[in-house]
């Protein structure tokens, strides 16, 4: 689950993890208030939206008084903000970040995530800050430290000083760098982040270190113990239609094309989009309606990809296992009569109760195109749709 | 022969008294899995299925019953405290099948079994099959068929898909292993790849993988230079965008990484056969035959 920049601040801080002053407002009004109240010759005005690379769109300005800050706020409250991972359409901005302008004098980048090749959690940082790390990475791989975690001792003062020190920090900024890091694996290890990135993070010139931005996304599948974080949870940012799939327990992502794919399990639903692009198609979404899927599940699965006005053709690809395939014809036949499904269905049904499922769906005077195997489905699927 | 699993794996079902747990040891049993015993936290004493004793914890339920097994059916939430109580009390071989583990709790247990005498299979997978033999899992049984052809995945239902085809084709499996889809999981391609190339009941190995994270990249450098055995692979998520979780916790594109392509692309590298769409698994691994 992604959170907002100003979000994870205030659980950075919990943590005592040095961030600047703000405050965060939904109004222009607001924003001046906020200025007047943080009190710094310059305060800087930051669009809240889950995606990176506000600045470069426009959503990050600096301000010299708090007449200027409630003028900028006028331009980015309210402003569809396009940046490289919003996509085209971009991103409505309905609150910003206020905080103190900083006297920076160093900028570096740290990141802590899992490392799947060992197993463990990692600390990346580097002296390349304010940059796209990918960049860094591919470009001068030998400017990023690596250090990972055991997960008995955690961070220990030496495994910070080591990260200090290659950093070339010197003097204050090396000594408050030291509990900067091991705060920082706090925070990620108690909280249950999936990933975290400062970037940048920064040595100001009077020797304080601060985290001034900060993008972290949360363990989903540990949310049942981080009952506060799941407030954080901002509808708005996420595709309504991946909201209300998931209000199902159906694990469901939009693609671009018209062809909508309801499989039972993932690496069968990737499967299923890979074979449909094959045959020269192109899929509309990943849909996994999962193992215990029960005819309810099935009718929402329909209802979810009807939704999208792209879809011009649905393909069901079910190999039951627990997900009986009688089960599943008799959902496909219901949500067909109760939804008046007009687009043409082609469905490929292997596994348990095979033979019943198929008989259902021939008794039920619906028109469905049967399909043996999941190349033939998907040519037939294909076809269907030209 | 086969791998991990055969006629003389002993099984415990951590979580039996749960409605999954309970089904699925059914299951297992009707298969002619030895199914010896479950275990549920302060319902010890009780017999489920007729005849299955439930202890309080692992270490009862080994004593009294010699398991060698355990399959983990135990909600998220608990599923890592199941799986260090299995290794601490020794289970050889531990199958977890629960999805939605914190990733947080798996470096630990991860850490933990490095120390351990145990092999941990999963978590977030179907099990494994040894057809005609044994069977600890969630996979449908009657689709398989006992024979020579070894399969390591990251997914359950495509694991199905290429089993449903091969037996269609009059092919059958030595072991069927499902490793997991997420990202930290106990035993990985490399682990698996070896016991199949010392197993003489098996002759081809079916290696199904899909985006997110480098195991298969690790996996083919590792068949380059020790896996004799024609082996034949798919990479599930050719046209999945980068950044998205396809359903797995562990199948994501993140930084420019893991993608199916260049997969692919190291695995033909390394002398794989690389199927590009799922439906050719099968007709491919009987031409290698």
């Amino acid at each position: 689950m992604k959170i907002h920049e100003h979000q994870a601040k205030e659980i950075l801080a919990k943590h005592g993890v040095p961030v600047p002053n703000g405050i965060v407002a939904d109004t222009p009004a607001e924003v001046e208030a906020a200025a007047s109240k943080l009190g710094t010759d310059v305060v800087v005005v930051k669009a809240q939206i889950h995606a990176g690379g506000r600045g470069k769109g426009g959503g990050v300005k600096l301000a010299k008084s708090p007449a200027e800050a409630k003028k900028v706020a006028n331009k980015i409250i309210g402003m569809t903000l396009v940046t490289p991972q919003t996509g085209p359409e971009g991103r409505k901005v309905k609150k910003v970040l206020v905080e103190e302008g900083m006297p920076i004098d160093k900028e570096l980048y740290m990141g802590i995530l899992l490392d799947r090749q060992t197993s463990r959690v990692m600390i990346m940082a580097s002296e390349a800050g304010g940059m796209e790390i990918e960049e860094v990475a591919a470009d001068t791989p030998e400017k990023i430290i690596k250090e990972h975690v055991d997960p008995i001792t955690g961070v220990k003062p030496y495994l910070a000083r080591k990260v200090a020190f290659a950093l070339n920090l010197k003097g204050d900024a090396l000594k408050k760098m030291i509990p900067f890091i091991m705060n920082l694996y706090q925070a990620f290890i108690k909280e249950d982040f999936d990933m975290l990135e400062i970037n940048p993070l920064i040595i100001t010139k009077d020797d304080r270190v601060l985290a001034l931005d900060a993008k972290v996304t949360i363990d989903s599948n540990a949310l049942h113990r981080q009952k506060e974080t799941m407030t954080y949870r901002d509808l708005d940012e996420e595709d309504p239609m991946e909201v209300e799939a998931s209000k199902f327990n159906l694990n469901y992502i939009k693609l671009d094309g018209n062809i909508g794919c309801m499989v039972n399990g993932a690496g069968l639903a990737m499967a299923t989009m890979d074979i449909i692009k094959h045959s020269g198609g192109e899929p509309a979404n990943f849909l996994d309606v999962g193992g215990g899927a029960d005819e309810e599940m099935i009718e929402n699965g329909f209802r979810i990809l009807l939704s999208d006005p792209h879809v011009q053709g649905i393909f069901i690809n079910i190999f039951g296992g627990i997900l009986r395939c009688d089960i599943l014809a008799r959902g496909v036949v219901g949500a067909a009569k109760k939804l008046k499904v007009k687009v043409p269905i082609v469905v490929r049904m292997e596994g348990t109760n095979m033979e019943e499922g198929h008989k259902i769906l021939d008794d039920s005077g619906i028109d469905v195109i049967v399909a043996d195997g999941m190349k033939d489905g998907a040519q037939k699927m294909v076809k269907a749709v030209k | 022969m086969s791998i991990l699993v055969d006629e003389k794996t002993r099984l415990i079902v951590q979580g039996i008294t749960g409605r999954e747990g309970q089904f699925h040891a059914e299951q297992c049993m009707k298969y002619g899995t030895k199914v010896v015993g479950g275990v549920t936290p302060a319902k010890g004493g009780q017999t489920v299925l007729g005849k299955v004793p439930v202890f309080n914890t692992v270490r009862d339920a080994v004593k009294k019953t010699k398991a060698n097994a355990t399959m983990i059916f135990v909600p998220p939430p608990f599923a890592s405290d199941a799986i260090l109580e299995a290794a601490d009390a020794g289970v050889e071989l531990i199958i977890c099948i629960t999805e939605g583990i914190p990733v947080s709790d798996m470096v630990e247990v991860w850490r933990y079994i490095q120390t351990s005498n145990s092999r941990l299979i999963g978590p977030n997978c179907p099990g494994i099959i040894s057809p005609g033999k044994c069977k600890i899992g969630i996979m449908p049984a009657h689709i398989h068929k006992k024979g020579n052809v070894g399969i390591i995945s990251r997914s359950g239902t495509l694991t199905y898909e290429a089993v449903g085809q091969l037996t269609a084709l009059g092919l059958g499996q030595s072991t069927c292993v499902g490793i997991g889809g997420d990202p930290i999981i106990g035993t990985r391609y490399i682990d698996t790849l070896q016991l199949f190339q010392k197993d003489r009941g098996t002759k081809a190995i079916c290696m199904i993988g899909e985006i997110g994270g480098t195991a298969e990249d690790e996996a083919a450098y590792y068949i380059k230079k020790n896996v004799t055995k024609p082996v034949i692979g798919f990479i599930a998520g050719q046209t999945a965008p980068p950044g998205r979780r396809m359903g797995h916790a562990g199948a994501i594109i993140s930084g420019g990484q893991g993608t199916a392509e260049e997969k692919m692309k190291v695995m033909r590298r390394c002398g794989i056969k690389v199927v590009k769409s799922p439906a050719d698994l099968g007709k491919t691994i009987a031409k290698v035959l």
